[in-house]
């Protein structure tokens, strides 16, 4: 599989602050990738060096095979942007701006326009200095996935869409990789890019922190379990990968009249002893939460300072 | 809760935002009418000498269309004759910047929405853009009051130039504070205030270039800047004068108060309209950059072209009878002979305006090089420079849209200029072409004006603005009052409008209209290198 976006080790300052510190990203042909990072991690600086607005410091960047600063236009024909804060020539109707970039970008259907015009909900008769966040949003989106491009690069572009929307937005991009398109989708919202994307990149102050398929990532994080077992079980705190481990004994109307629950979060890599410990125990009722990526986020960006591996699949410290 | 609840708070607010920019503002004012009093006072030491620029000046419309009209020939109403009209000009474009800063421009933005939320009253905002405005206005009075006192000119005339320039700003405070009601756009009010501020000047233009027994001079008493004239200061201080426009003020600003009762947040009293559902042609076609930067220039084009030609059609207008309306005294007579005769009093009138005009369609130039700038720091070229238009084409066709502007606002004003002044003197056959050939001939000085623009935003695009601004600025103090102030030829050359021949009437020599229209050229390319190796945004 060709890679359509290949950063490594990005570096970009502007004067003494460090805006990226050794980025990598890659994004396969045909993939839906999650870039995901808090406010003020570079996500619009790697976006807008992957445009060629910024010259990169050091790093190499490589766009749909090229380089983004000295074949900006060309390389441009191919890929449609959605930038976070959609700011529009006020006095332009929003028809008017769709039918601008399409022309700019070397084409776009008419017909599908129309459409997407039907399933944003989009008054394209109106000034954009009257349209709301949301409606601006939409003017770009619109823009964006009636072009005929190979690449969309999305800078959080659902940021101002209410939930109806939201879902219109899920269901074109779902269309667009069935169409074999490839995504780059900067978010905030992980239940969107878990049900979006393949792969994801975490960047955090400028670095790539985690990097991978969106279920190999899944195994560097705990499951959450919640079981109700006949008897305490043996040397469960002993384990590793156990934390947070919380035994009560209850007494209970099954048949041995009494039990223990059992709360714990494990490492998925060690679930499997766990499961054993707990079935030796007998277990009556159990609860298990896969991890979802909020706790993959919330690990890396709760405790600053804290944790930060240097290579991105090396683990994550307990 | 009252309507003006919390205004003290905001005003302390927008006293913050304002902390740089009010305390510039001021100086430059107060520096004016420090510097030009300091000038009169040392350069023109007897009064033998200042008499004969005072004669010089009351028989040449041309220099009086300029400044305004002048009283005496003390140093003091000279100081007053030189920079009054200027320092008042300026007074009242400081006070429509901040009155629209802190009323339109913050409802437009968003932040008015946030604090109306607090426990704010409904026309806070509007009372602080004002008092703002008039406490800048009161603090430019005293300064300027203190200054050429300070420098030697007697202090009740002193007293009367700071407060006319004061009263004059106050003024426009109000008219912007309407302004602010009329337009739902910070752009639309201030360009509101703004041709409220051409038209008194050119009133006040005409009545003061009729002279004093011309039957247009109650022109200008229908001026607020001709009113800060007829204070007339160190010579006569008339101090009820000053009624006039205080009174004006306060009727203003209740008929700004009054039109915000009538609105919503938001909107303005003129209502939007719906535009195409589709690009057009023109923003479909092969040349879709400069398709866009001509849909979005068109408009203040047409403003521009329309307010230059009602300009150039009052000069025009009364050239011709400019030198029968200084009277028939022996005096104005020789006066008259040793200018030339009544037909080089004309064209030297024409010539002037032409400067002037040129000056004021560099100001338009600037201002759509400069567009550029804004549109960068809104982030707005972001969608335009991710499809496949490059930078060059990006700001090439607003480059070529600006030059292109300017030579229809000139061919427009030299237009009207010659049909005016051709039908009053019953021959439009020669004026037209004669003025609209004079008029084009400032267009290489224009050019080099918004090249500087346009190198400034290539290489230095940070202080581009206030560069941009401050350039032209210069190229006009030294082009307009170089000459009064005796400054050195090499310094009155640095601006490119010294250069332009004096047409009508002067001699035209085609070579430094090409040294012009190449360093314009230069320094465009200069701004198109630097912009291709720099980051955006």
């Amino acid at each position: 599989m060709t890679e359509v976006i290949a950063v490594a080790g990005l570096r970009k300052s502007y004067g003494t602050t460090v805006a990226l510190d050794g980025l990598d990203l890659s994004v396969a042909e045909g993939e839906v990738h999650g870039f995901l990072g808090p406010n003020g991690s570079g996500k619009t600086t790697t976006i807008r060096i992957l445009l060629g607005l910024l010259r990169a410091d050091g790093g190499s960047v490589t766009l749909l095979g090229g380089d983004p600063w000295r074949a900006a236009t060309a390389l441009h024909r191919r890929l449609a942007y959605v930038p976070g804060d959609v700011t529009l020539w006020p006095n332009l109707t929003g028809g008017e701006i769709i039918g601008l970039l399409g022309r700019l970008r070397g084409g776009m259907v008419a017909k599908r326009v129309a459409g997407l015009l039907d399933r944003f909900e989009l008054d394209p008769t109106k000034k954009a200095r009257e349209y709301s966040k949301g409606n601006r949003q939409k003017v770009a989106l619109i823009s964006a996935l009636a072009a005929d491009a190979e690449l969309l690069i999305l800078d959080e572009p659902t940021a101002g869409l209410d939930p109806l929307m939201e879902a219109v937005f899920r269901e074109c991009i779902e269309d667009e990789a069935r169409a074999g398109r490839t995504v780059l989708l900067s978010s905030h919202i992980l239940s969107e890019v878990e049900a979006l994307c393949q792969g994801v990149t975490i960047i955090r102050a400028g670095r790539t922190v985690e990097s991978g398929t969106l279920a190999g990532l899944r195994h560097l994080t705990r499951t959450s379990i919640t079981a109700d077992v006949a008897r305490r079980p043996d040397g469960l705190d002993r384990l590793p990968g156990v934390h947070d481990l919380d035994v009560q004994d209850f007494a209970g109307a099954g048949a041995g009249g009494a039990g223990a629950r059992v709360r714990c979060e494990v490492d998925t890599g060690n679930l499997g002893e766990v499961l054993r410990r707990l079935a030796d125990a007998g277990v009556l009722s159990m609860v298990s939460q896969p991890p979802t990526l909020e706790e993959l986020f919330l690990r890396h960006y709760a405790a600053p300072g804290r944790g930060l591996p240097g290579n991105a699949m090396e683990g994550v410290p307990a | 809760m009252s309507s003006l609840t919390g205004t003290g708070a905001l005003a302390r607010l927008a006293a913050r935002r304002d902390r740089v920019m009010l305390p510039v503002w001021i100086y430059v004012l107060t520096i004016f009418v420090v510097s030009t009093g300091y000038s009169f006072k040392h350069l023109y030491k007897t009064p033998a000498s200042r008499e004969a620029i005072t004669a010089g000046i009351a028989h040449d419309p041309a220099t009086l269309a300029i400044a305004g009209p002048v009283y005496g020939s003390s140093a003091g109403a000279l100081t007053a004759y030189k920079i009054g009209a200027a320092c008042a000009v300026l007074a009242a474009l400081m006070s429509i910047f901040i009155v629209i800063r802190h009323t339109r421009a913050d409802e437009e933005a968003g932040r008015l929405e946030l604090v109306g939320s607090t426990g704010v009253g409904r026309n806070a905002a509007l009372a602080v853009g004002v008092l703002i405005a008039a406490a800048a206005n009161a603090a430019a009075a005293a300064l300027i009051t203190a200054g050429a006192a300070a420098v030697g000119l007697p202090a009740g005339g002193a007293a009367a130039l700071g407060l006319a320039i004061g009263c004059t700003g106050l003024l426009f405070a109000a008219v912007a504070a309407v302004a602010a009601q009329l337009s739902g756009t910070a752009r639309g009010a201030r360009s509101i205030g703004i041709c409220a501020l051409i038209v008194a000047y050119l009133m006040m233009s005409a009545g003061a270039a009729a002279g004093t027994s011309g039957g247009l001079r109650w022109v200008l008493w229908a001026s607020p800047l001709g009113w800060a004239s007829e204070v007339r200061p160190f010579t006569g201080d008339r101090w009820l004068v000053l009624i006039l426009p205080l009174a004006a003020s306060a009727a203003v600003a209740a008929v700004s108060a009054a039109l915000a009762a009538r609105r919503d947040l938001d909107a303005g009293l003129v209502p939007p309209r719906r535009g195409r559902a589709n690009a057009s042609r023109l923003l479909r076609g092969p040349l879709a950059p400069l398709g866009l930067a001509w849909r979005l220039q068109r408009a203040g084009l047409a403003g521009w072209a329309a307010g230059a030609a009602v300009f150039a059609a009052a000069f025009g207008s009364i050239a011709g009878s400019i030198g029968s309306m200084l009277g028939s005294s022996p005096a104005v007579r020789t006066a008259i002979a040793r200018l030339g005769g009544q037909p080089a009093i004309t064209d030297g009138y024409l010539a002037a305006m032409m400067t002037l005009l040129g000056v004021v369609v560099a100001g338009y130039a600037v201002s759509v090089v400069l567009r550029l700038r804004s549109d960068e720091t809104a982030d707005r070229e972001q969608l335009l420079l991710a499809t496949a238009a490059g930078r060059l084409s990006w700001v090439g066709s607003q480059l070529l849209v600006a030059g292109a502007g300017a030579a229809v606002v000139l061919g427009t004003a030299g237009l009207a200029a010659g049909l005016a002044s051709g039908v009053r003197a019953g021959d439009p056959g020669t004026a037209v072409p004669r003025l609209i050939g004079a008029a084009f001939a400032q267009l290489p000085a224009v050019l080099v004006v918004a090249g500087v623009a346009a190198a400034l935003f290539g290489l230095l695009p940070r202080s581009c603005v206030a560069a941009g601004w401050t350039a032209l600025g210069l190229a006009a103090a030294l082009v307009v009052l170089g000459p009064t102030l005796r400054l050195s030829q090499w310094a009155q050359d640095i601006s490119p409008f010294t250069h332009v021949p004096r047409l009508p009437g002067g001699s035209f020599t085609a070579e430094p209209l090409a040294w012009l229209s190449a360093a314009a050229a230069v320094l465009a390319a200069a701004g198109l290198l630097g912009l291709r190796r720099r980051d955006i945004g």
